[in-house]
């Protein structure tokens, strides 16, 4: 059995990459039933920090201390043994097995695997957490928060008595989001540690007992959670004050860029997943697709971008009709897209930060001349993007796998919005972005709408959509519920919309 | 006493120190199994390497010949690692080099009386756009119905080396020699001039120019760009607006095209005629030099000239009474361990004391 982790503390932990100096003379500490809260800006070391607490890095300098003894951690495994599980921000589960499956993979000695004292002990510890979910079922049946839940289990079957969860609701809906935190709540209400890397502050408000704020890969604030306000620690991160961004100017669209009619189309599993979504987007107005992912979100910014065939119905961008035309004619005709999947298709994470700035831009002037890429040009025009969208990377050859989070994403926004297209369609922006970048492509967006550009925000947090959309359509089951412009909106109103209830929402 | 355990800890970045020494190592390496093979068997290791090497690098005409394998092998090699590049496994090269031979003969067996600037040009010509189009066969397929190209492009090499013999034993066979498997002998304006009075051919500048061409596209061009990006993720590539079907389908009959420039060059500056069994399987050794070479097309003449030594040397071996296998044994063991070299170029060996503290 493991042993509890009554206190544990990572003392002058310092961790270098090449270029950067990710976490510098970083101390930690952690209680029995404590909850841990890790802030701090995209590539402040948060990530590289609980990487080496699991015994993926290795730290250059510092130690670790647990129950007041030094252990030296130097791999997941070792890690487990001590209690320690982790949590990462993109699962690790295999699609094609049973939950209880997942859970045991890896795990037994024995050739013969017992199942059934498997599922028996997966019970055990769904009962004891209140996690709802079925030990047989197959992964790819189940929602993303679900999978993380599996991810959980996983970690407690193992015997961990501290977990550490990063990001963990960057991919969740709100309602998914809710459950989580009611979950860790009874998991640190029974003794258990948690360390939570977060960049919604409302969720470390009320979550989390402490926090550590990390800037520049030093520690700059440790303080109590009742003893701080949301905005004092956002300010402690930045290091400025923020001002929320806000509409300005009257509401005046021009024409229409982007137009679906009627538009079907089917989702992965051969399901309907659009079922005649129509919807309009003019010059100069952000127009807001609110609903609980797996609506249909994803397969409307994939449509509109031409990844996904629509079954009947009519799209036209610009002015032409473009239903049938290829992708690379839709990047022509003008539409900036910032997919939702920022690592499989938004940036190819083994080419370096220059390459991926190009990715659409690669065949024409001035990055190419003839069958030539023009080097001098296309390095001088990242520069300035990297040195623009605040990029931190070491140079513009660093691969883009080593960049923490929020700077792939970054880096997709800098593309993508530079590239001044016709329409927009931004499928959940913010998602992993610090407050300070979120705010910045907050006011990106609005510039866009100033500019005439005609946007299409897809996205689960409600205040965002309230503060920057002109209108907002209701996505349910593959329709538009209603499109309501902003002045009517409200979270009870929206709330109801997504719930797909239309009758009381008027 | 303390005791230790080793750990393999990922490296930020490849050594590039390993990615030099390792393929030496794995020379070496092969060489002592080998050795150790040979002495199993009851001969001498040493007098077997002797024969070969000296054969193969040590004088002129070795080296000539060594030059004459090493053609083949760079163009085929320099062909499929155009395919690999996109992640294509075009595995067909022997195939395609067959029937880049074909149609090569063609000309010089339907026309024998064309001067040779049209004779060559054309040569080149059918013979690529024949390698080409074999190779087609298996892209379209694959582009559309996403079938496995592996597959595909295996079996049509059964077909095209029996497609060649068909030819050769039957309609195509010269029906003043005696019974043998070959066409008639192509005239001189058919063959392509070899440097001074050697056996190395003008072939040799074909590999140099599409190795120089191919380093040029891979680095610099915005099409080798595409290539990359959709050789490392389609999903981002159909999102930038890449078409990743026309790209198959280029890619793979340049990579056919290549091959079969190769089986041309082999009819045309060596043989002269076509015939049963033109090639001792450089097409499936192209696929071990290409990725020996990490698909750098400047790297792939260096290691072609290393195979077609360890070929030349084989025969040699051959005549001592050892079999010509021993060839292809070393050249199986070498990139066995290259492959497993691998590691240390991505990974670093770390001891860790059982306590778990760290030591150099
Ligand atoms: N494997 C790596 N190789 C090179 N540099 C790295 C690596 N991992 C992280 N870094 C660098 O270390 C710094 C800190 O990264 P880290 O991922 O810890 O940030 P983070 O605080 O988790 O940010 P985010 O909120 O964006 O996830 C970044 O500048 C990043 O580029
Ligand atoms: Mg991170």
């Amino acid at each position: 059995m493991v042993k509890k982790i009554e206190h544990l503390e990572m003392v002058g932990i310092t961790k270098r990459f090449p270029g950067v100096l990710s976490n510098n003379n970083v101390n930690i500490q952690i209680k029995t039933g404590e909850v841990l809260a890790i802030l701090g800006e995209n590539g402040a070391g948060k990530t590289t920090l609980m990487n080496i607490l699991y015994g993926l890095y290795k730290p250059d300098a510092g130690k670790i201390l647990l129950n007041g003894k030094q252990v030296s951690i130097n791999s997941p495994k070792e890690a487990i043994a001590l209690g320690i599980g982790m949590v990462h921000q993109h699962f690790m589960l295999v699609p094609t097995l049973t939950v209880c499956e997942n859970v045991i993979l890896g795990l037994s000695k024995s050739f013969i695997v017992d199942i059934k004292t498997a599922t028996q002990r997966i019970r055990e510890i769904t009962d004891t957490y209140g996690l709802a979910i079925n030990p047989d079922a197959y992964v790819w049946q189940l929602s993303v928060g679900e999978q993380q839940r599996v991810e959980i289990i996983k970690a407690l079957y193992r015997g961990a008595n501290l977990l550490i969860l990063d990001e963990p609701t960057a991919v969740l809906t709100p309602q998914e989001s809710k459950e989580l935190i009611q979950l860790l709540r009874n998991m640190s209400a029974q003794g258990n540690s948690i360390i939570i890397i977060s960049h919604k502050l409302h969720e470390v408000m009320s979550l989390s007992d402490r926090v550590t704020v990390l800037r520049d890969g030093e520690v700059c604030a440790d303080v109590c959670t009742r003893e701080t306000s949301q905005d004092a620690l956002a300010q402690l991160m930045v290091g400025r004050e923020m001002a929320p961004c806000q509409r300005e100017g009257t509401f005046s669209p021009g024409k229409a860029v982007l137009e679906l009619q009627e538009v079907y189309s089917q989702g992965d599993k051969g399901t309907e997943a659009l079922t005649g979504v129509s919807l309009t987007i003019r010059e100069g107005e952000i127009l807001g697709i609110a609903g609980v992912s797996g609506n249909g979100q994803k397969e409307l910014a994939e449509v509109i971008a031409g990844l996904r065939k629509l079954s009947k119905g009519k799209i036209s961008l610009n002015g032409k009709e473009s239903t049938k035309m290829s992708p690379a004619n839709i990047i022509e005709q003008g539409l900036g897209y910032i997919p939702e999947d920022r690592l499989r298709v938004g940036t190819i994470p083994s080419f370096s930060i220059w390459e991926n700035l190009i990715l659409k831009d690669h065949h024409q002037r001035p990055f190419a001349k003839h069958l030539l890429l023009q080097n001098r040009v296309i390095m001088s025009h990242s520069s300035s993007l990297v040195e623009k969208y605040g990029i931190k990377t070491p140079t513009l050859e660093t691969p883009t796998s080593s960049l923490s989070g929020g700077n792939i994403q970054r880096v997709i926004l800098a593309r993508e919005i530079t590239r001044s297209p016709v329409a927009l369609v931004a499928a959940y922006p913010t998602r992993g972005l610090d407050i300070g970048a979120t705010e910045y492509l907050h006011s990106k967006l609005l510039e866009a709408r100033s500019n005439g550009i005609g946007v299409l925000l897809i996205s689960e947090d409600l205040e965002e959509l309230m503060s920057l959309c002109d209108n907002i359509a209701v996505l349910y089951e593959g329709r538009v519920m209603k499109v309501i412009p902003v002045e009517e909106a409200n979270e009870r109103v929206l709330g109801l919309l997504m719930a797909g209830i239309a009758e009381q929402a008027s | 006493m303390e005791r230790h355990s080793y750990k393999l800890e990922k490296r930020l970045t490849p050594s590039p120190v390993m990615v030099f020494i390792i393929p030496i190592i794995s020379v070496l390496l092969a060489l002592i199994l080998g050795g150790i093979f040979l002495s199993m068997t009851g001969r001498e290791p040493l007098a077997v390497y002797t024969i070969m090497f000296t054969d193969s690098l040590g004088s002129k005409y070795g080296l000539t010949e060594t030059i004459v394998k090493a053609i083949p092998l760079a163009l085929t090699a320099l062909g499929v690692s155009l395919a690999f590049k996109m992640k294509l496994w075009n595995i067909g090269a022997e195939g395609q080099f067959y029937m880049g031979a074909m149609g090569a003969s063609w000309l010089p067996l339907t026309f024998p009386t064309l001067p040779v600037y049209v004779m060559i040009p054309g040569m080149v010509v059918l013979g690529m756009t024949a390698g080409g189009l074999w190779a087609l066969l298996t892209a379209i397929p694959r582009a559309i119905w996403k079938v496995n190209e592996i597959i595909t492009t295996l079996m049509l090499n059964y077909i095209a080396i029996l497609w060649v013999d068909y030819l050769v034993f039957g309609p195509w066979r010269d029906p003043l020699g005696s019974n043998f498997p070959i066409t008639a002998a192509f005239s001189d304006a058919a063959r392509l001039p070899g440097l001074g009075d050697s056996r190395i051919h003008s072939g040799l500048f074909f590999a140099l120019a599409i190795a120089v061409i191919l380093a040029i596209v891979f680095k610099y061009s915005r099409w080798g760009y595409s290539i990359n990006v959709i050789g490392s993720s389609e999903r981002a590539a159909s999102y930038a607006g890449m078409n990743i079907k026309r790209n198959i389908l280029l890619v793979m009959f340049l990579s056919g095209a290549i091959s079969g420039l190769a089986g041309m060059a082999e009819v045309s500056g060596i043989i002269g005629k076509l015939q049963h069994g033109i090639s001792p399987g450089y097409g499936y050794t192209a696929i071990i030099v290409a990725w020996l070479s990490k698909l750098n097309p400047l790297a792939i003449l260096i290691v072609s000239v290393l195979f077609g030594a360890l070929q030349v040397g084989g025969y040699a071996a051959q005549i001592e009474g050892v079999p010509a296998a021993v060839a292809t044994m070393l050249q199986g063991m070498i990139l066995f361990f290259v492959l497993g070299g691998e590691i240390f170029t991505n990974y670093r060996v770390r001891r860790v004391s059982r306590k778990g503290e760290e030591s150099k």
